[in-house]
């Protein structure tokens, strides 16, 4: 099984995706997406990319939904921010917020996360001392979003990946 | 527009709110690319654009082809994912990118290396 | 009634990406730095994505779907590439 499927998951994906694109059920489709399925599967196994396993898919399912309700929340405030006049005091900047999750695949998602919220864009991490450097557009309190990213993201994250 | 006739109303009414929303978050993104100041405020502008905005006019248009066609119509799907994807990607790069040339030019505005490099 | 409805808002819906899109080349000509450039550049395409999209609901037809596949894909790996170049002046290390 094992070496079938080295990557059951992806396969799965692959499979999916290729039925999404071909539009149809048939026997054709089913078989060339089989095949893509497996072939996909084999190449990342060459690769060898590290494994990490989701320890608790209802943890990631509620964190999903955290996202998604922070993605509707903080466009509008970016859309309010854009169209106000400039008269209103508003400060961006960078915040450096010391982490303590080191698990790469756990690092990669919150990277995704705050750079796809509107309004947090992830700019660098020093590996070394576990900081990372974000930048955020409506700077008002930097302890508030060190606090906000850590009770929000990083606690659920670690529940997850660690 | 013929083809859309035979579109129940609600489903046109839906497809309407969702396209005018998905424009209207694309154009308001477009603009804070024009009104804010520097490039690290605009980097945060087109995320408008790429998370509720093309997913709400992918939404409009699985919506659509799904009632006209009376099946379901999901390959959009396939556009979200990607979007899902790749957006955080590029604009990490290009934050990183434009970090690393400040820093190179030793401006005042940019937070400095911990790591040593760049 | 709702064919109206629903060909004005997709009337609407592509003159504000249209604007949009000036906005972006817009930013595109005047910079002031390269990184603004790339970032209007990869809004652009994204805006272009919608835009088809649109044109898809308009027509009725699903040819433009792969169409906005296709010019997703190409700003990703555009915009990679250039946010490559921007920091060490080549693309492939």
């Amino acid at each position: 099984m094992r070496r079938v499927l080295p990557f059951p998951w992806v396969s799965a994906a692959l499979l999916l995706l290729w039925l999404l694109l071909v539009g149809s059920m048939g026997p054709g489709a089913l078989l060339l997406g089989a095949a893509l399925a497996l072939v996909g599967g084999w190449l990342l196994a060459v690769l060898d990319p590290p494994r990490t396993r989701l320890r608790r898919p209802l943890a990631a399912l509620r964190l999903a939904w955290v996202v998604l309700v922070e993605v509707f929340r903080s466009n509008n405030a970016v859309a309010r921010l854009i169209l106000a006049p400039r008269t209103r005091g508003r400060s961006s900047g960078f915040v450096r917020i010391p982490l303590d999750m080191r698990s790469p695949a756990g690092l990669a998602a919150l990277a995704c996360i705050l750079t796809a919220t509107p309004g947090t864009v992830w700019a660098e991490y020093d590996s070394a001392r576990g900081i990372m450097l974000l930048h955020v557009l409506d700077l008002i309190d930097e302890a508030e979003w060190v606090r906000i990213i850590k009770d929000r993201y990083e606690a659920r994250l670690m529940e997850i990946f660690e | 527009m013929t083809h859309a006739e035979s579109l129940p109303a609600w489903a046109a009414i839906l497809v309407s709110l969702l396209l005018l929303l998905g424009a209207g978050l694309g154009l308001v993104g477009a603009i804070g690319l024009l009104r804010l100041r520097n490039f690290y405020e605009r980097i945060h502008a087109p995320t408008l654009g790429t998370t509720l905005g093309i997913g709400s006019i992918l939404l409009a248009s699985m919506l659509f082809f799904t009632v006209l066609q009376s099946r379901p119509v999901l390959h959009e799907v396939l556009i979200a994912v990607f979007m899902v994807l790749t957006t955080p990607v590029t604009l990490m790069l290009l934050a990183r990118a434009a970090l690393y040339r400040d820093r190179r030019e030793g401006s005042a505005e940019v937070p400095r290396s911990t790591t040593g490099e760049g | 009634m709702t064919a109206m409805i629903l060909s004005w808002s997709v009337f609407l819906a592509q003159v504000m990406l249209a604007l949009a899109m000036g906005c972006a080349v817009w930013r595109v000509a005047v910079g002031p730095r390269a990184q603004d450039r790339v970032l209007a550049l990869d809004t652009f395409y994204v805006l272009a994505a919608m835009l088809l999209l649109v044109f898809g609901i308009r027509t009725g037809s699903v040819v433009y779907f792969e169409a906005a596949l296709v010019i997703a894909l190409l700003g990703f790996v555009a915009t990679a590439a250039l946010s490559k170049f921007l920091m060490r002046g080549e693309v492939i290390e």
